[in-house]
């Protein structure tokens, strides 16, 4: 993976001892909070119902074992002794100092870490497929692409007051597992006849308020313009996106509003005029960064038969352990939705004994999911019975990763000055409900996602079954949709009916999982039985 | 001491008065003009030459119009003034140097000194932009 530099060293130290000055001025009162607060926010750190949270960057969601210890030590040493993992890949700590903060940020550009960009309406950090460079059907790593996209959007001076928040997701699959298509710019590496790598470019695309789906912006880009490409998408959107409603300033709505082909046409003329600039990195460059995402020394060796004996070990293999692209190697994602548990928290004990198996069983490579799991990305197969061993005890072996114990959800109001609704309250109940994991299995994939404001960080317009908070005259209420998906057949889901209470909603979903086994057929999961009879038969069974 | 017109040129301040963009056609030869949010800078494309000075007025800093519009005026090759004016904080100086301003005229008075360093943030720069820095990746490509 990518290791920094001395001048990435240099761009981060430089932010530690900008941001330790401002810190300082703060607690001395020289700045008040009212000028304080937008410089705390280029720096992840927000203000939250009960204290400080600030948010720490995982460039694509991609970490060594020293980066994971490290984010355990600072869940022990100035937060409450846990970290939570969030949707974009970076990791919450939601109890800290603001006093603590210049050290925390020390701590981190000690191992090559920061807060830059993780808020501000400005690029934030670059999302991708959280399987890159060892899932089986890869076609092209998004690695280097998006190391080329952080260095690019650190500290753009053009785009850090954009109308809103901007958001770049890129994957190398035709299996999409970084919700591409709901960011302001997707991006899918893929390669032509000849064998050559091309960008395919989608502009537009967001949940929140308004869902869209992403529209091809650009069917092919050579990877050697891409920085000028974006330059271009983002003048384009600095210039003409609304800033008369905060509701209405996302690109998605720029993009909706002038029409795909109209925005195409302005961002070609913007391009066709930065191309004479000179200020695309060089190949040599792209091919710098490349040879740092090599694959490690893979054992060709490595026999791929795994002793399935113990039947519980078997369980997660089936469930957890995905396809590699080496043989005898697989990819282990570890669960951080235990039954009852808060989705995407883990100890500080937990963090550091998944870094240890790194270190020890994956080439020192980690990466966070969009779904708030943890995965190691290279384990051999014969080793496979020794990580669950160790993940089993400590409590990170639930065998349920895409069932509906996999639950995505917010902070909600337990944490969020934003929020409605509690989600995660709502997210153990439901997870207590369908504890057993063989009814679960029998379910099938079923991805749950809980937003607990119609900000939808919990992603819930892209569940096969959503859930929003609302806030129903001063009581907390869930809105059911059905129908959404993240993935290559991208769908937003729709709300069926009138909202439940907390409990009411726990049945809601569970009659919708009757219906669904009543009514299935032969390999279908429940977004493609709901896909194909329809709302009706959900309706009737949950308010009938 | 704090000043209301803190300018990194060495030539003299323009004199001549200041058009709205928006009253431009009525005003014949001018040499110095004010550009609000909402205008496009490529419509001063033709009066380059004749212009001294650029106002581009912010007035919200949280509105980052401005630095497109000054990074196509640079672009473009516009050698004279470039004046950011309005709601301009110290914590945005930086970025306004790296986009071809080097004036300013903040409603709350700043330091030259306050300038400077907000200008020496950054030790690098990741991108090539109008003001001439050699990138990251130039130094490390040569």
């Amino acid at each position: 993976m990518y290791q920094y530099d001395t001048h990435d060293q240099a761009m981060v130290d430089a932010r530690v001892a900008e941001f330790t000055d401002q810190v300082t001025r703060r607690l001395d009162g020289t700045l008040s909070e009212e000028q304080f607060r937008p410089l705390r926010l280029k720096n992840g750190l927000y203000l939250q119902l009960h204290a400080y949270m600030l948010r720490v960057a995982v460039p694509y969601g991609t970490l060594n074992s020293r980066q994971m210890r490290v984010l355990g030590n600072i869940a022990d040493t100035y937060d409450r002794g846990y970290g939570h993992f969030t949707t974009r890949q970076n990791i919450q700590y939601n109890w800290i100092k603001l006093s603590d903060t210049p050290a925390i940020l020390a701590d981190l550009a000690a191992v090559g870490m920061h807060a830059i960009q993780t808020s501000g309406n400005c690029i934030r950090n670059t999302t991708a497929d959280h399987f890159a460079g060892a899932a089986a059907d890869e076609v092209a790593d998004p690695r280097p692409y998006a190391e080329l996209l952080r260095q690019w959007s650190t500290f753009h001076p053009e785009f850090d007051y954009l109308p809103r928040k901007f958001k770049v997701a890129i994957i190398g699959s035709e299996t999409d597992r970084a919700a591409m298509k709901l960011h302001d710019i997707g991006i899918q590496v893929v390669k032509n006849a000849a064998g050559e790598e091309g960008l395919r470019i989608h502009v537009g695309g967001g949940m929140g308020r308004t869902p869209m789906i992403a529209p091809v912006i650009r069917e092919w880009l050579s990877p050697l313009q891409m920085v000028s490409y974006l330059e271009a998408c983002l003048r384009v959107y600095n210039r003409y996106g609304r800033r008369d409603n905060k509701y209405k300033a996302r690109i998605k709505i720029l993009v909706h509003e002038i029409g795909a082909d109209e925005y195409r046409r302005q961002v070609e003329d913007e391009f066709a005029h930065i191309l004479t600039l000179g200020l695309e990195p060089p190949a040599a460059e792209l091919d710098r960064i490349k040879a740092q995402f090599a694959d490690p020394a893979f054992d060709p060796a490595a026999p791929d038969a795994i002793d399935r004996s113990d039947p519980d070990f078997a369980l997660w293999v089936d469930q957890n352990v995905h396809a590699h692209k080496a043989p005898g190697y697989g990819i282990v994602t570890i669960s951080l939705k235990p039954v009852g548990g808060i989705p995407g928290d883990a100890s500080a004990d937990q963090i550091r004994l998944m870094a240890d198996l790194a270190r020890d069983y994956s080439f020192d490579e980690l990466r966070v999911t969009h779904a708030q799991n943890i995965v190691l990305p290279h384990v051999r197969k014969a080793d496979l019975y020794a990580v669950w061993q160790q993940l089993d005890a400590a409590g990170l072996a639930t065998p349920n990763l895409d069932l509906i114990g996999d639950i995505i959800a917010c902070p909600g109001l337990d944490y969020c000055s934003l929020a409605n609704a509690r989600s995660i309250p709502l997210a153990q109940k439901i997870s207590q409900r369908f504890a057993d994991v063989e009814r679960q299995r029998d379910l099938g994939e079923l991805k749950l996602k809980i937003s607990g404001c119609i900000n939808a960080c919990g992603h819930h317009h892209a569940g096969h079954i959503g859930v929003l908070g609302v806030d129903r005259k001063g009581v907390e209420n869930y809105q059911l949709l059905f129908g959404g998906s993240e993935g290559a057949d991208t769908s937003i889901g729709s709300i069926i009916g009138p909202g439940f209470s907390e409990d009411g909603i726990v049945d809601a979903i569970e009659r919708a999982t009757g219906v669904y086994l009543a009514r299935r057929e032969a390999g279908e999961r429940f977004l493609d039985t709901w896909r194909r009879i329809g709302n009706a038969p959900f309706k009737d069974a949950i308010y009938g | 001491m704090a000043e209301t017109l803190i300018r990194l040129r060495d030539d003299a301040a323009s004199t001549a008065p200041v058009v709205a963009f928006a009253d431009l056609s009525e005003a014949g030869n001018t040499a110095a003009v004010r550009l609000s949010p909402g205008d496009d800078a490529r419509a001063l494309l033709p009066l380059l030459d004749q212009l001294t000075l650029i106002e581009v007025e912010f007035p919200a800093y949280t509105d980052g119009r401005g630095y497109s519009a000054a990074s196509i005026l640079r672009e473009y090759g516009y050698t004279g003034e470039l004046r950011a004016v309005g709601d301009v904080l110290v914590d945005q100086i930086s970025h306004y140097r790296r986009v071809g301003f080097d004036a300013f005229a903040p409603n709350q008075p700043i330091t030259r000194e306050a300038v400077d360093k907000a200008i020496a943030t950054w030790p690098e720069v990741y991108q090539r932009t109008v003001d001439g820095r050699a990138p990251i990746w130039a130094a490390r490509h040569g």
